[in-house]
């Protein structure tokens, strides 16, 4: 049955809104107004933000379909205020006060009332279908009900665990975990389990598609889409973030993602896998920056990508792909200043973190010898 | 009685207004807290987009800034748009349905009262260890999660001021229903107190979810409940529903009204009775309905699943339907009209271009889909401050110059009038235009600072200049309020020459029992049929006689400041070590009921005012 009413409504929406907004385009081409249409597509460009970042440049399924409808609304927008703009003209030019006459009182008109009535019920219609239609796709995350004879998905899944004021990706199939960088192929869905650890958050990544909430109860799921070619364009750099307030540095609850090609991603999966044990430092100041490491940082920040610790127990970002990462605590460009920064002092980068105040102040050397460890741990080598 | 129009000193000036239960004085209470309330919030909205002005700036710290977007929704919501619009209801509508004060003048009081301790007591967290910090909406999971008092000064002050809102909303109905003048059918009565009216059944069912949401947010906070904690067995999404079952008819209970003044002020400026006035009631009667139906549009990223995002996206896109009758309605009301350009017509006017623009983006929002884009970015910033600031603001700024000569008797200066509508119209669109597209750019909403080099520099810079003019404008008009007062001109009955309402054809300001004689009402515009009749006056639908009264008192103000109080103790009583938080929480409640008690057990019948006296007024010139 419900296969049936989605099919039915797929049918009428191409019947009746893309091959139909096809149809205007082409007679609008006809009327020779395509000069037009360019110069404000032109200005659109100028104004669509950035494209690792921006809405409208989008850079998957789910954002295309979002922005198509988003152009769709807005062309049959124009054209409401179009009409109102003109009556509104005529108006204020047509009827301003010149003498002290006193206008015919008119009641009303019935004609007219119902013009008004029913054309907005159809515009409303028009705009119903296809949001339903696009709702019903957007929510379609069977594929991760079915599970192979291993008790797998064929599917990408990232079980994705929001916390005050980082991510954790985790990758079920794979038996292994990331943080702050989450890693995805290109061109195939990849579905989402979503779940908030201690207050809720906001799953967003602009440019590949609409937000999910991060809720503390229950998991959410959602798909996205990476394109690759939209990926090459921004050195396969995507920018997420946090969209639900959850305390002071909510603005800084960026993430990346990394959309890369199935190969590449599945050779970074095998990296993570390989890495059994925590890998140990070879050059003596990382030695000794491991030293410091086991002794406090240890017990919340994990180096290896398995994830048999439990959730509780994750308290910190996974640090296993640290020196590859994007950004230092997601916010500052990945430089050895900026690890040290963040170390000796990570409540004025961070207000209100979970990691400040819980080790004692760190001398120079400390700082140097935990930033050339850090620094070090990487899956994918030179 | 003639005592009364004397000049009276400070202090009985002030001991008149804590214990007045007249309407129109309890009017320019509203009017004066709530203006005062509008401009913290205004404060507020400046030191946000300081903040924001570059990126990384530090203006405010993080966790500070917090607390100025929660207080800035909440006061102005709250604290300054709800009270203001009461102000201008107190004021105009019984004079408008033609009664000599509201139903129940001494809740009226009441009404006022507690809201303003609520509102005092709310922004006492300022200086009582920090304000709330969770948003407007104050969402459970981080709500709960908050340390300190702010959160605790949230659900108690809008607790307490709710009640007196509510208050006020179910004498409004009863006023309404019971005490409209011979003659003043239903559908014959003006468009403002139409929205009143629907307004008031909006607030009768929409507050009780709030006061339920917050006594659970206070038990789990203050007393070890934990309705809302997830680890426990609460749930934290039960609180989105109870907050947006109310949050989603408080904005209409807020454009209602708004609607109602400007379907007058098209009229008035017009020349014009309202075009469509039935279809005018009864777009304004569904929209209200269809306000109850859409509260999960605000949730639609919550993950209620693709059945309930298609119904309740459906059901918003709905509302586009008699919101663009009413659009064309006031349209046509001014084809064929009589346009005079004044202050107040001129915020009617931009009132149109600038609630389009709102509602245009509001069926974007509708639609779920796009909405999982839009939704807690700067999009949605862009959207209410459309429809609020474009809707509810350019009214109340729009009432104040319309309705000022009627309730203070002299005219606002149009000048000045017309410079603080130029000032405020274009910073308005300069500081919320260019937010639409921060939001499609990927700026979340409600972040305390942004990263150079995403985009976002320009954008910001070109909306927190425009604040500025805004604030520019809120100053021109306080300097012509208070040179409206130095001057002091006295103006007539209907100052603006076109006047239709009943209100237009009584003195400016009213006697303090407003009509003499009750008027008679033979339709539409009352005033405006006596006047094309040639009558200067209405015309009365009863012999002179005696005026039933009600005395002033000081028990409002006591219950009140009796709730109050207990707000302190229940707030501090589960501090560590805290002894006096108990003592001081029954106090409170013990001058609260007391106060009732008293009310209960003293027979206060009112006072007459005698035929005599009121041909004793005639004689002074005092027209009625």
């Amino acid at each position: 049955m419900k296969e049936f009413i989605h099919n039915f409504f797929v049918t009428i929406y191409k019947k009746f809104t893309k091959e139909g907004f096809d149809e205007v385009m082409k007679r609008f081409a006809k009327w020779r107004l395509a000069s037009l249409l360019a110069f404000a597509a032109l200005i659109l460009s100028a104004c669509s933000g950035h494209p690792y970042l921006s809405t409208l440049q989008p850079a998957g399924e789910v954002a295309q379909k979002q922005y198509d409808l988003m152009v769709f609304t807005t062309w049959i927008m124009f054209g409401v205020m179009a009409v109102v703009g003109i009556i509104f003209v005529i108006v204020l030019v047509k009827f301003r006060r010149k003498d002290d006459k006193i206008p015919k009182q008119v009641e009303g008109s019935h004609t007219l009332e119902i013009i008004w009535t029913v054309i907005p019920i159809l515009l409303v219609l028009v705009f119903a279908i296809p949001t339903v239609i696009q709702l019903f796709d957007l929510a379609d995350v069977k594929a991760m009900d079915k599970k192979n004879e291993e008790g797998k998905t064929d599917a990408l899944v990232v079980n994705v665990r929001a916390n005050l004021y980082w991510w954790e990706f985790e990758y079920p199939n794979e038996g292994i975990l990331t943080s702050q960088d989450l890693v995805v192929p290109t061109d195939e869905k990849v579905y989402f389990n979503l779940i908030a650890s201690d207050v809720k958050h906001s799953f967003w990544i602009p440019a590949v598609g609409g937000k999910m909430d991060t809720n503390t109860e229950n998991t959410n799921r959602m798909w996205l889409k990476f394109d690759s070619e939209k990926a090459d364009d921004v050195n396969n750099i995507f920018y997420g973030k946090c969209a639900e307030l959850c305390g002071p540095s909510h603005a800084l609850m960026d993430f990346k993602v990394k959309a890369i090609p199935r190969a590449e991603f599945d050779q970074w999966v095998g990296n993570m896998q390989a890495v059994k044990e925590p890998v140990q430092a070879t050059e003596p100041l990382a030695q000794q920056g491991q030293e410091i490491f086991n002794q406090s940082c240890i017990g919340c920040h994990a180096v290896t990508p398995a994830n048999t610790t439990p959730e509780a127990a994750r308290l910190a970002p996974n640090l296993t792909t640290f020196g590859e990462r994007e950004k230092v605590a997601g916010i500052l460009d990945h430089t050895e200043e900026n690890v040290k920064k963040w170390l000796a002092d990570p409540e004025t980068i961070k207000p209100g973190n979970k990691m400040s105040g819980t080790y004692g102040e760190l001398t120079p050397e400390q700082l140097d010898a935990l930033t050339a460890y850090l620094m070090g741990l990487k899956v994918q080598g030179e | 009685m003639s005592t009364m129009a004397q000049k009276k000193g400070f202090g009985a000036v002030l001991w008149e207004y804590l214990t007045t239960v007249d309407h129109k004085k309890i009017a320019h209470l509203y009017l004066i807290a709530g203006g005062f309330f509008f401009i913290v919030g205004g404060i507020e909205a400046l030191i946000i987009r300081i903040q924001l002005l570059k990126p990384n700036n530090d203006f405010v710290s993080a966790g500070l800034f917090n607390e100025v977007i929660t207080m800035h929704g909440t006061t102005m919501i709250f604290l300054a748009a709800m009270p203001l619009l009461l102000g201008f209801m107190n004021a105009v509508m019984p004079l408008q349905i033609g009664a000599r004060d509201v139903a129940f003048p001494f809740l009226n009081s009441l009404g006022f009262w507690l809201f303003f301790f609520g509102g005092v007591f709310l922004n006492l967290s300022w200086f009582m260890g920090g304000a709330p910090n969770a948003g407007w909406t104050s969402y459970a999971s981080l709500s709960i999660a908050q340390e300190g008092h702010g959160i605790d000064f949230y659900a108690l002050g809008l607790q307490i001021s709710g009640f007196g809102t509510l208050m006020g909303g179910i004498n409004f109905l009863v006023t309404i229903i019971n005490m409209r003048a011979p003659g003043m059918t239903y559908m014959r009565m003006p468009l403002f107190s139409w929205t009143t009216f629907v307004a008031s059944a909006m607030i009768l069912f929409a507050f009780p979810p709030l006061t339920v949401a917050l006594f659970l947010m206070t038990f789990d906070r203050m007393f070890g409940a934990n309705f809302f904690d997830a680890a426990m067995g609460g749930n934290t999404i039960i609180w989105e529903h109870f907050f947006w079952i109310f949050g989603h008819p408080e904005v209409y209970i807020l454009i209602l009204p708004a609607f109602g003044i400007f379907s007058e002020i098209f009229a008035i400026f017009s020349r014009k009775r309202l075009f469509g006035y039935s279809s005018m009631v009864f777009a304004t009667v569904l929209i209200a309905f269809l306000g109850f139906m859409v509260w999960a549009h605000h949730m639609f990223t919550t993950g209620l699943g693709p059945v309930a995002n298609a119904i309740f996206s459906v059901s918003t896109m709905a509302i586009a339907v008699p919101t663009g009758i009413k659009i064309f309605n006031w349209l046509f009301t001014m084809w064929g009209g009589s346009i005079k350009l004044t202050t107040p017509m001129l915020w009617a006017i931009a009132f149109i271009p600038s609630f389009i623009m709102g509602g245009v983006t509001g069926v974007m929002l509708g639609s779920a889909s796009q909405d999982f884009q839009y939704h807690d970015t700067y999009f949605v910033i862009a959207h209410f401050h459309y429809v609020i600031v474009g809707g509810v603001v350019f009214a109340l700024f729009a009432g104040a110059h319309l309705w000022w000569p009627k309730m203070f008797g002299q005219m606002l200066n149009e000048t000045l009038g017309k410079i603080t509508f130029v000032l405020f119209f274009v910073g308005f669109h300069m500081t919320f235009f260019i937010q639409h597209f921060l939001g499609l750019w990927g700026m979340p909403r409600r972040i305390f600072t942004f990263l150079p080099g995403q985009g976002l520099e320009t954008g910001n810079f070109i909306s927190s200049i425009g604040a500025f003019l805004m604030g520019a404008g809120t100053i021109v008009f306080l300097l012509n309020v208070v040179i409206t007062a130095v001057k002091n001109e006295k103006v007539g009955n209907d100052p603006w020459g076109d006047g239709r309402t009943i209100e237009w054809g009584i003195p400016s300001p009213p006697p303090f029992y407003n009509f003499k004689q009750l008027p008679l009402v033979r339709g539409i515009d009352t005033y405006w049929i006596e006047k094309m009749e040639g009558r200067k006056e209405l015309v009365p639908a009863e012999p002179l006689g005696d005026i039933h009264m009600p005395n002033n008192s000081f028990i409002p103000f006591m219950i009140s400041l009796g709730l109050f109080i207990a707000a302190f103790g229940a707030m501090h009583h589960g501090d560590q070590g805290n002894t006096w938080g108990l003592p001081v929480l029954i106090a409170g409640l013990v001058i609260t009921f007391g106060s009732m008690l008293t009310r209960s057990l003293k027979d206060d019948h009112g006072y007459h005012i005698h035929k005599e006296e009121l041909i004793d007024d005639e004689d002074k010139g005092v027209r009625a």
